[in-house]
């Protein structure tokens, strides 16, 4: 298996690609900070903070990666996990506010807004960092844990799992538009003025961010390849080529299931956590059905079961996604249908299928090398 | 008004009552009263409405508002408008006539007329509908008093209407109006009325206003009579008469009249139970038909192919979008007596636009996803998204207008307060020819034993001379033509926009798993589970929080049956 011999290679293809990652980002993160405004070298803090953005989706691609790509598990409702990781730190960031509001009240302004005169209890503990900063990634674990539990003991799998992870996704979606759930409603959460104090319209800050979010993207990657490549990451790989075969061999394929969708569900959650602060708003619309399967073409595009695939599949997209929505705002629909067409029926494995043609063609030129057909169910 | 004047008026009135009475009858019973002669009594008096004689006048309106005549009631609406007016034409034979709209013709401003009595256009001696030039007119006036008891006396007037929805709502108005004048018209009305449900305002109306009779024996009886027939909608007036509020005492003061009064809110009370009952049990049996045509063509394409379609909530929408250029198209191109068909030739179009657009999906991308189940998901859900954006931009990203045929509005009503439209009645008939059909088809014909066939083992049926590829475009093609029929059915209770197929994918997947794949019974019974328990839900939870509670039994129920409610039979280890 394609897969099984990458795993074989050593720590240093790690380091590549943790290098590669790792330059990237600092080389953005000069590149704001050292040329003059007017170098053609120079990145706008404007665009810094999109880049930071693109890293935080990288992250949720990671854990999307190793659920779809590695383990087969095709989920639709990733962007519950990434809702409720960014709805955590929105909280946080709504109660750091305090009295500076449009309303002047300690309350939130939508509460004030809908009448609600005092704090509903989910909402207490969010004033504290410390707990908000371990809700982000727990509060999302721990729903994957409770779904994932059920769905995966009673053994629903492939295309059962995905339309009711999408099932899932509708109604989370339509429970956060409720104004009763005390969150923001359609509107959802906004207007944040600070983290620990530092103003989030300080350039300083915002840099902090973009490096915060590069560190959790290096570590999240290192995690990932350490999971692959491990004895645990082969298990993963046989689940996807063949359950059956892995669950008459001895192994509880529902635990490991179980594990990898709660871990992909708590970097699911980081990525949201990183998300709200740099862009500033999170509502219901970027969590529900559609968001949600528009993250799974960035692997999908990216190329699935590569990790850095999918980290370059969800910049690569997002910024498609930027020029195209900013430029020719009719045509992004279009853009990604045919992306979801041609990446399914042209290049299974994404963008990395590609370069790896281009390298073949390369290295031995003329001769063709037959492609593997590999099924994902 | 002193005493004489008023004798005098009550006598010409029932000279002139008498004569209308006369009229009506002999003139009543034919439907086409607006096109019979005006009788000679009431031309004199419409004449007299222009008399200088303000007492004459009074006395005249007053006669046509009590003749029960609805042929008068053009004149009486036209005065109340200010738009009657007298014709003074070469020959200084003075006409009334009504002119409604000032309009232009060359530099001459005047009016097309109206008949006074019956409110038929007039014609000229060519027949061309009659043109009065504004300066040959006069307008006749009444005073502002007098045009305030116009208004009662139109409503009166409509109880004799030859239109049973006009009788109708004219019974109910007069009865909230409580004007105890009005009860001779509403007993002569009850007497001579056939229909049920006029009957059944009238009587409503009865009492209501007798409840504030002087004779506490009648309006005991009143609201006995009230609570016999569950009139719903005089539980207001009810309460009202028997309310104590801390600065007054109930209107009502006698004991016995209370006590039938308490009695009578209860009965209707229990009434009303019962007709919510009625109504939660055929909205949920409505919303379950709706899920179960949604969700039949997925059945066919998902349990028989093993197909993710997620665009067939678009091709639903290519179904409606179907329907409103059949409707465009009838509307611009077909004479108006047969616009009302668009619907019937609509739904078997959509059908077939569905169709051929499911045909070239899957000869061009479907055919080589079959097996991957998942890539058909990712593939089918691009397809829905070009074709999302590809109607928002040919038809705008708005809603479409699609009108309800005539035929299909309105509903039957089987008790007070129970009234079963006929648009849900025809989702719920289409949804059941259409599951029958599907049963026939796929498990009763030829065509059916070679679908199930290749579904089952297609390299055998290959063997066995079955052309496995064609089977497979038809079938996935009879799948996507019941999605556009859905759709065109679907314009009847929804909108009609880009993302309509999007508010019922996620539900009608639902149903498809929940039942079972590729069992026909098992998504009947997913449609109705999930359906019925939707309403059910619905009062209690509000619609969001119903949802949920569905999707969570859901998932319980896939705990216990994770195949769903049939689960295929076998010793597969993936089913």
């Amino acid at each position: 298996m394609n897969s099984l011999t990458h795993a074989k290679k050593g720590t240093g293809d790690t380091l590549k690609w943790v290098l590669l990652i790792a330059g990237c980002w600092l080389m953005l993160l000069m590149m704001n900070m050292i040329p003059p405004k007017d170098s053609v070298f120079y990145l706008s803090n404007f665009n810094l903070n999109t880049a930071g953005k693109y890293m935080a989706y990288a992250i949720l691609a990671l854990g999307i990666d190793l659920l779809w790509g590695y383990t087969g598990i095709l989920s639709l409702g990733q962007g519950i996990f990434f809702g409720l990781g960014a709805y955590c730190m929105g909280m946080h960031l709504m109660l750091s506010i305090g009295g500076e509001g449009a309303y002047q009240s300690d309350l939130p302004d939508f509460m004030v807004w809908n009448q609600v005169t005092e704090l509903p209890f989910f909402w207490k503990p969010f004033s504290s960092f410390g707990f908000s900063m371990l809700a982000v990634m727990l509060v999302p674990a721990l729903f994957a844990l409770i779904f994932g539990f059920l769905t995966f003991r009673s053994r629903i799998k492939g295309v059962y799992f995905s339309i009711i992870t999408q099932a899932l996704a509708l109604t989370v979606w339509l429970l956060f538009n409720q104004n009763s759930m005390n969150l923001g409603g359609t509107n959802g959460l906004t207007d944040f003025k600070k983290i620990l104090n530092f103003p989030l319209s300080e350039v300083a800050t915002q840099r902090a961010l973009f490096v915060m979010t590069g560190i959790c993207l290096v570590l999240a990657f290192v995690l990932c390849r350490w999971i692959t490549r491990s004895r645990l990451g082969k298990v993963l790989i046989a689940i996807r080529d063949n359950e059956g075969r892995i669950r008459f061999s001895g192994y509880s394929a529902s635990r490991y299931k179980l594990f990898v969708f709660v871990i992909s569900a708590a970097l699911a959650g980081l990525a949201g956590a990183l998300y709200v602060p740099q862009v500033g708003i999170i509502t219901p619309g970027q969590i529900g059905v559609l968001p949600s399967i528009e993250m799974i073409v960035w692997v999908a595009v990216g190329g699935r079961g590569t990790l850095i695939g999918a980290v370059l599949g969800a910049v690569g997209v997002n910024w498609a996604r930027s020029f195209l929505t900013s430029n020719y705002p009719d045509l992004w629909l279009y853009f990604l249908g045919v992306l979801f067409i041609g990446v399914v029926l042209y290049f299974p494995k994404g963008m990395w299928e590609i370069s790896g043609k281009i390298k073949s063609l390369v290295m031995h030129r003329g001769k063709k090398t037959p492609l593997t057909k590999e099924r994902f169910t | 008004m002193n005493l004489q004047q008023k004798t005098r008026l009550s006598r010409a009135e029932a000279l002139l009552s008498l004569c209308l009475i006369f009229s009506s009858v002999f003139f009543g019973p034919c439907l086409s009263w607006a096109q019979s002669e005006t009788p000679e009594s009431i031309t004199e008096s419409i004449l007299r409405l222009a008399d200088e004689d303000r007492d004459v006048v009074e006395t005249t309106v007053f006669a046509l508002g009590e003749s029960g005549d609805p042929a008068v009631l053009p004149i009486l609406e036209a005065l109340r408008e200010r738009s009657l007016y007298l014709w003074f034409n070469q020959e200084e034979v003075r006409t009334v006539v009504i002119g409604r709209e000032l309009i232009n013709r060359g530099d001459v401003s005047g009016y097309l007329v109206q008949e006074p009595y019956g409110g038929a256009a007039m014609k000229n001696e060519k027949g061309a509908p009659l043109f009065l030039p504004e300066d040959q007119l006069e307008s006749i006036r009444l005073s502002r008093r007098l045009r305030i008891k116009i208004s009662p006396m139109l409503d009166r007037l409509r109880l004799f209407s030859p239109d049973a929805a006009t009788r109708e709502s004219a019974a109910t108005k007069v009865g909230l109006s409580g004007d105890p004048e009005a009860l001779p018209m509403l007993s002569k009305a009850l007497n001579q009325e056939k229909n049920r449900w006029v009957r059944f305002s009238l009587t409503e109306a009865i009492g209501l206003i007798r409840l504030t009779d002087e004779d506490p024996a009648v309006r005991k009886q009143a609201a006995e009579t009230l609570g016999n027939i569950h009139a719903m909608d005089s539980i207001p007036t009810l309460e009202a008469r028997i309310l104590t509020t801390d600065d007054s005492d109930p209107e009502e003061t006698d004991i016995a009249v209370k006590d039938a009064i308490q009695e009578a809110i209860q009965k209707i009370s229990a009434w009303q139970v019962w007709t919510r009952t009625v109504e939660t049990i055929f909205s949920g049996i409505s919303l379950s038909s709706i899920l179960l045509l949604v969700a039949l063509g997925l059945a066919i394409t998902f349990g028989l192919m093993g197909v993710i379609n997620m665009a067939h909530g678009e091709l639903m929408m290519l179904g409606a979008y179907t329907t409103y250029i059949m409707q465009e198209f009838f509307v611009a191109y077909l004479p108006e007596n047969v616009r009302n068909f668009y619907f019937v030739f609509s739904i078997p179009l959509a059908f077939g636009v569905a169709a051929l657009f499911g045909l070239l999906l899957e000869k061009s991308i479907i055919r080589k996803l079959y097996g991957r189940p998942l890539e058909t998901l990712l593939a089918t859900w691009g397809i829905s998204l070009i074709l999302q954006q590809g109607v928002r931009q040919v038809f705008g990203a708005a809603n479409v207008d699609v009108a309800s045929p005539d035929w299909l509005t309105g509903g039957i009503r089987l008790a007070v307060g129970i009234q079963l439209p006929y648009n849900r009645l025809f989702i719920i008939l289409l949804s059941v020819v259409s599951v029958v059909s599907v049963y026939l088809l796929v498990l009763r014909s030829p065509i059916g034993l070679k679908i199930r066939a290749v579904t089952q083992n297609r390299e055998m049926s290959a063997c066995m001379g079955i052309i496995t590829e064609r089977v497979d475009a038809w079938t996935f093609a009879l799948g996507a033509g019941l999605a556009g029929m859905a759709g065109a059915a679907l314009t009847l209770i929804g909108n009609v926009g880009p993302d309509l197929g999007q508010n019922y994918i996620v539900d009608s997947f639902l149903v498809v798993v929940t039942g079972g794949v590729g069992k026909l019974a098992g998504t009947v019974g997913a449609a109705f589970g999930i359906g019925g328990l939707n309403k059910l839900f619905e009062p209690g939870f509000g619609a969001i929080y119903a949802k949920v509670a569905i999707l969570l039994l859901v998932i319980l129920f896939l705990q216990k049956r994770p195949s769903g409610l049939f689960p295929a039979k076998g010793r597969h280890i993936d089913v």
